[in-house]
């Protein structure tokens, strides 16, 4: 029988959500607490008792991805792999990945000083979008609508300590309905999708700013290019976002590592849990 | 199951099923605790880590 891991550091309804269907599966599953392991140059994996293959869920991105290469240096298959959660955790390296692989994705400039970035939006002109390479629930994701406000963030950047801040990533403004869509792939399948609304007064989608989920139909281009940008990554269990540009149709902008479906498994028939669970399964099986 | 607060000493209520790795908050002084471990009749807490700016996805 398959021994599933489960690494958390924080439990969320995603991991109790996995747990709880693994037990009515009848498959062997652990919860294990990611704080609590400490690995050597010279560990090894029977030393570790965490099963066959491990879901990687902690809520911190880098001790995810830095404990995820340790576990693999010792032979556990982990799901996501270390690659995976590395480009996947920086928007730069996902941008560059989805272009490489010609999976649409909106036009990003990448500029390494305040006034080189500010000669990028001079190219284009505003409304652009400004981000941050790591970040998540949309921290630190602003419009930039005119000069005056461009720099004014650009000086908060360069006056803060934090290195990666001073790397811009500057997106062009998609003209979309006022939502974004969220797949659910898993494997080689896409199991859910929804819309994401904007809470009131909001401008970003994501569920942790108060965002609404609402099913969405799962369209032959939406599946496509879908599967095309989570196999672009490297595969695994992925949430894959896309906008809807009104010319150019479904355009990629970020997949996630670490994917939180409490907002699609309200609104979506599908048992996303149980998906994770089977693919999990076929993973140490192949 | 109940706990004294580490913080302010209310009384915090522990639901049967919550899961070790779960946080429990104080009604009283709003702190966080994490489950650190659980079985029938005993529940630990330990402070819970703040959110952190890598949280999330």
């Amino acid at each position: 029988m398959v021994d599933l891991c489960v690494l958390y550091d924080k439990l969320r309804f995603e991991e109790k959500s996995i747990y709880d269907k693994a037990l009515k599966k009848g498959i062997k599953v652990q919860m294990t607490d990611a704080k609590n392991i400490t690995v050597t140059t010279d560990s090894k994996r029977k030393e570790l008792s965490l099963g066959d293959v491990i879901l990687q869920r902690s809520i911190s991105h880098f001790r995810g991805l830095y404990l995820t290469s340790c576990l693999e240096f010792l032979g556990f298959p982990v799901i996501n792999k270390f690659k995976v959660g590395e480009t996947c955790g920086n928007k730069l390296l996902t941008s560059l990945t989805l272009a490489k692989h010609k999976v649409p994705t909106p036009k990003t400039h990448f500029a390494f000083s305040a006034s080189a970035a500010m000669e990028a939006i001079g190219g284009t002109g505003f409304p652009v979008v400004l981000k941050p390479i790591i970040g998540s629930w949309g921290r630190g994701v602003f419009p930039l609508r005119d000069d005056e406000v461009a720099n004014m963030i650009f000086e908060m950047r360069e006056e803060d300590n934090n290195p990666l801040g001073r790397i811009y990533y500057i997106q062009e403004m998609i003209q979309r309905p006022p939502r974004d869509i969220r797949c659910i792939v898993v494997g080689d399948d896409i199991i859910a999708a929804v819309y994401r609304y904007s809470a009131q007064n909001e401008w970003r989608t994501n569920v942790a700013r108060g965002g609404k989920a609402e099913n969405a139909p799962i369209t032959k281009e939406l599946e496509e290019i879908a599967l095309r940008a989570a196999s672009a990554v490297g595969g695994g269990v992925l949430g894959v976002d896309l906008m809807e540009d009104e010319q150019r149709g479904l355009l990629v902008h970020e997949i996630n590592n670490t994917v939180e479906f409490r907002g699609a498994s309200n609104v979506s028939s599908v048992d996303i849990a149980s998906a994770i669970i089977d693919y999990s399964v076929t993973v140490v099986k192949r | 199951m109940k706990k004294e607060c580490q913080d302010c000493s209310a009384e915090i209520n522990v639901p049967d099923d919550a899961l070790v790795g779960e946080i429990v908050t104080c009604p009283d002084c709003g702190a966080d605790f994490e489950i650190a471990s659980k079985t029938q009749n005993e529940v630990d807490l330990k402070p819970a880590e703040s959110v952190g700016e890598d949280w999330g996805q």
